[in-house]
C-alpha cells in the first residue's frame, strides 16, 4: 500500500528542460520513478529525457495519464505552476521551489481547495516510497522498503532520520517531506492521519521545528486517534528566542511554539520524544521491538 | 526585511495613508534644517526626535525625546545622534550594549490641538499561519504594549480576517471604524486609512505593518504617528525600490558577509561553531552540540552545493568570533557528494594556513567512507566521524581538552 506515491504514480515535471528539473528528473528516472513527461511552455512537442514535452499540464494529463506532478520551476511563478496542476486535475502536487512569497501561497491555499488535490510542500524534499517512486530530491539510496513512515518539515534532517532507520535494521514505507514554509499545503497532521491509515506503516517518526502550531496540532490527534508508536524530534532546542532561522516557517513568537514546549505537549500526549537528533532511529527500532 | 520608521512612512505615503511628517537628519547641523522645515509647516515650535534603528521601544532608552525651541532641538540632536540606544529589543536588551544611532528624524507633534483632544489606537497587520490568511489587529488601546493589552484586557484587541481570495471588504473597514467607536468624519478617515493599509500591506508584499499609535487628532484626522514595516524577502524579486532600501549598517557584518556569499548564517552566544547543509540539520546539530557540553556558537546553512570555495568562506566568517573553541562540520550528503566536501574542507584548510582550533568532520551520505578516508589521510588536524552520535562524542571530547 504505503501513501500518496507508489508504483501506479504516472509522475510529471514542471520546469522539465531547466538545469533543477533535468537533473532530479534523471535521478527519478533511475531509481525507477515512473516519469511520464515533463511541461515547459513553448517546447511542446519536443522530446526532453526520453519522453515528451507538454505545453502545460492539461495536455500531459491527457496524452500521458499523469496524476502526480513534480515542480522545479522559480519561485515568481511557482504559484502559478500550482494553481495550473489542480485545475488540470492533478491527484498530488510536490513543489519543491524554495522561496515562494507567502502572499503567493496564501491565494494558492485558498485556489487549490476546491479541487480534489494534495498539495506537498512548498520547500520541501518531496515524497518517497521506497523501491516504487521518488517524487523529490532525496538521496534514493538511504532508503529501503519497511514499514516505518516519517514525516518532516526539513529535508536534510529527514535523510538523517531516514539513513538511522535503515542502519537500524528498518526501512520506511513512505516518508513525506512537508516542508519549512509558513503556509505548507500538507500539515504534519494530514501527514500522520495518512501514515496512521496505511496498513503497511507499523510507526511513524514526526519531526518538528521550532515556530508554528503544527506538531501540537498533530500530537493531540495522536493522543485521541493514535494506533502505532510514534518517535518525535523537534530542531531548534537552542535557537534564541526571535531569530529567524533559515526557514521562513522557523519564528520563535511565543511559549507554546518554542522547541521546549511543543517536546513537552508530544510527550503528554504519549509520543515517544527523543532530545538527541542521534536517537532518532535506535529509539525506533526499541518501540518497534515491543 | 525591515525598513526604518522613516522609510515605512514613504511607503505608507506613496499609497495615501496620512503620516506624522518629518524630516531625516544625519548631522547636528542637518537637524536644525530639519527642525527649521518642521517648524514652517506646521506652524508650531514643539517637535520630535526620533531615533531611526531597527528596533521597538526606543522611547523607553530616551531615543524620542520632544523639543519646544530650536535651542533645545540643537541640544537634543547631538545626543541621540551617535548614542548606543538601548532598549528592549536591542541585542542583549536593556543590558545589552545597543545599537548605534546614525540617524534621526525629526518630526511635528501631531498631538494637535492639545494631547486631551487627541486619542491613540492600535492597528496592525500579519499574516496569520494557522489560518491561511492575513488579519487586521486592532485596538482601541494604542500607544502601549500590544501583547500586555492581548493577556489583560483581550476583549479590547479585536481581528479582522481577510478573505485570500475576494480581498478586503468595505464592510470590514466600516466594522473596524465602529469597534473603535469613531462616528462623523473620523469614521469617513479610519475607513479610509484601514482600506489604503491593507492595499499597502499586500502590494508590497509585507509580513508585518504596525502602526502604533495610530492617532485620531481633534480635528478628526488619522494618521500613522509610528510605524514598524517588514517585508517578505523572499518577494523582493519584484520590489527593486523596497529592496534598495536596506540598510545593511543595521544588520550583523557577519550576517552581511555570509549573504554575499549566499550563506546563511546567523551569529550566536556559544562556543563551537558549525557549518552544516540545510536549516533543519543546522538547528538540530546546534542541539547536538548543546547536548555534548558546548553552546552553539552560530547557525551556519552552506546549502545545497557545499563546494571548496563555500567551505573556505564559511570557516573564514566563523573563525572571526574568537569565543569559538571547536567546529563541527555536519554534511549530510545526498546530491551533494561527502568526497568533494571533504576536498573542500582539506583545500580551505591549507588555504586558511594554521587554524587552531579543532575541528571534527561528520559526512555521511554519498561517499562517505572516502571522504573519511580523504579527510584522515590529509595529515591535518581534523577528527572525522560517520554518524551522528560519534561525532557528538568527538565534540566533548575537544571540550575537555585544553
Amino acid at each position: 500500500m504505503s501513501v500518496l506515491v507508489n508504483r501506479d504514480s504516472r509522475v510529471i515535471v514542471q520546469g522539465f528542460t531547466g538545469k533543477e528539473g533535468t537533473f532530479h528528473a534523471t535521478q527519478m528516472i533511475e531509481y525507477g520513478t515512473a516519469v511520464v513527461g515533463g511541461v515547459t511552455p513553448g517546447k511542446g512537442g519536443q522530446r526532453h529525457l526520453d519522453r515528451p514535452v507538454f505545453n502545460n499540464v492539461e495536455d500531459a494529463v491527457k496524452a500521458a495519464g499523469a496524476n502526480v506532478s513534480i515542480i522545479f520551476v522559480p519561485p515568481a511563478f511557482a504559484a502559478d505552476a500550482i494553481m495550473e496542476s489542480a485545475a488540470a486535475g492533478i491527484g498530488v502536487i510536490v513543489c519543491i521551489t524554495e522561496g515562494i512569497p507567502v502572499q503567493d501561497m496564501v491565494r494558492v491555499k485558498e485556489y487549490i481547495r476546491d479541487f480534489p488535490c494534495r498539495l506537498i510542500g512548498p520547500n520541501c524534499p518531496g515524497i518517497i516510497t521506497p523501491n516504487e517512486a521518488k517524487v523529490g530530491i532525496m538521496p534514493g539510496f538511504i532508503h529501503q522498503k519497511g514499514h516505518i513512515g516519517i514525516v518532516s518539515r526539513s529535508g536534510t534532517l529527514t535523510y538523517e532520520a531516514v539513513d538511522q532507520v535503515t542502519k537500524a535494521g528498518m526501512g520506511q514505507s513512505t516518508c513525506i517531506g512537508i516542508g519549512g514554509d509558513p503556509i505548507v499545503g500538507t500539515t504534519t497532521l494530514d501527514a500522520v492521519q495518512l501514515l496512521m491509515q496505511d496498513p503497511e506503516t507499523h510507526g511513524i517518526i514526526m519531526i518538528g521545528e521550532i515556530g508554528g502550531g503544527m506538531e501540537a496540532e498533530a500530537a493531540y490527534w495522536i493522543k485521541e486517534h493514535g494506533t502505532k508508536p510514534v518517535v518525535g524530534f523537534i530542531a531548534g532546542q537552542t535557537a534564541p528566542k526571535g531569530r529567524k532561522m533559515g526557514h521562513a516557517g522557523a519564528i520563535i513568537g511565543g511559549a507554546a511554539d518554542t522547541a521546549e514546549a511543543k517536546m513537552k505537549i508530544m510527550s503528554e500526549c504519549g509520543i515517544h520524544v527523543v532530545k538527541s537528533p542521534a536517537e532518532i532511529g535506535e529509539s525506533m527500532r526499541i518501540l518497534m521491538k515491543q | 526585511m525591515n525598513l526604518h520608521e522613516y522609510q515605512g512612512k514613504e511607503l505608507l505615503k506613496k499609497f495615501g495613508i496620512p503620516v506624522q511628517e518629518g524630516f531625516l537628519a544625519t548631522t547636528p547641523e542637518e537637524a536644525i534644517k530639519a527642525y527649521d522645515q518642521v517648524v514652517e509647516s506646521s506652524k508650531s515650535p514643539v517637535a520630535v526626535i526620533k531615533a531611526q534603528i531597527h528596533a521597538g521601544g526606543r522611547g523607553k532608552g530616551g531615543g524620542v525625546k520632544l523639543v519646544k525651541s530650536r535651542e533645545q532641538a540643537a541640544q537634543t540632536a547631538p545626543q541621540i545622534l551617535g548614542m548606543m540606544l538601548k532598549t528592549p529589543q536591542t541585542p542583549g536588551g536593556m543590558n545589552g550594549p545597543g545599537k548605534l544611532v546614525r540617524k534621526i528624524l525629526v518630526t511635528e507633534d501631531s498631538f494637535k490641538p492639545d494631547f486631551e483632544s487627541c486619542k491613540e489606537y492600535y492597528v496592525s497587520i500579519l499574516t496569520d499561519r494557522e489560518k491561511k490568511a492575513n488579519v487586521i489587529i486592532y485596538s482601541t488601546e494604542g500607544g502601549m504594549d500590544i501583547e500586555a493589552v492581548a493577556e489583560k484586557t483581550p476583549h479590547l484587541v479585536h481581528k479582522e480576517y481577510v478573505h485570500p481570495l475576494a480581498g478586503f471588504q468595505a464592510f470590514q473597514a466600516r466594522n473596524i471604524a465602529f469597534k473603535l467607536g469613531l462616528s462623523g468624519e473620523s469614521f469617513k478617515n479610519m475607513v479610509r486609512f484601514v482600506t489604503n493599509l491593507y492595499k499597502a500591506f499586500t502590494e508590497s508584499d509585507a509580513t508585518l505593518f504596525e502602526i502604533n499609535p495610530c492617532l485620531k487628532d481633534g480635528y478628526g484626522n488619522i494618521l500613522a504617528v509610528d510605524c514598524k514595516v517588514s517585508l517578505d524577502d523572499n518577494a523582493l524579486f519584484r520590489h527593486s525600490d523596497l529592496e534598495a532600501m536596506r540598510d545593511t549598517d543595521e544588520e550583523d557584518p557577519a550576517e552581511v558577509e555570509a549573504k554575499a556569499y549566499n550563506l546563511n548564517y546567523v551569529s550566536l552566544d556559544g562556543n563551537v561553531g558549525c557549518m552544516v547543509n540545510g536549516a533543519g540539520l543546522a538547528m538540530a546539530t546546534m542541539d547536538i552540540i548543546k547536548l555534548s557540553g558546548g553552546q552553539p556558537a552560530n547557525f551556519l546553512d552552506v546549502g545545497g552545493t557545499a563546494d571548496a570555495a563555500r567551505v573556505e568562506q564559511a570557516f573564514r566568517i566563523i573563525l572571526k568570533d574568537p569565543a569559538v573553541k571547536a567546529i563541527l562540520i555536519n554534511i549530510f550528503g545526498g546530491i551533494v557528494r561527502c568526497d568533494r566536501v571533504a576536498q573542500g574542507v582539506v583545500d580551505a584548510y591549507k588555504n586558511i594556513g594554521e587554524i587552531k582550533v579543532p575541528i571534527i568532520v561528520r559526512l555521511q551520505g554519498t561517499n562517505a567512507e572516502l571522504a573519511k578516508d580523504i579527510i584522515d589521510q590529509s595529515g591535518l588536524r581534523v577528527r572525522s566521524a560517520i554518524l551522528l552520535k560519534d561525532a557528538a562524542e568527538l565534540v566533548r571530547e575537544a571540550l575537555l581538552e585544553k
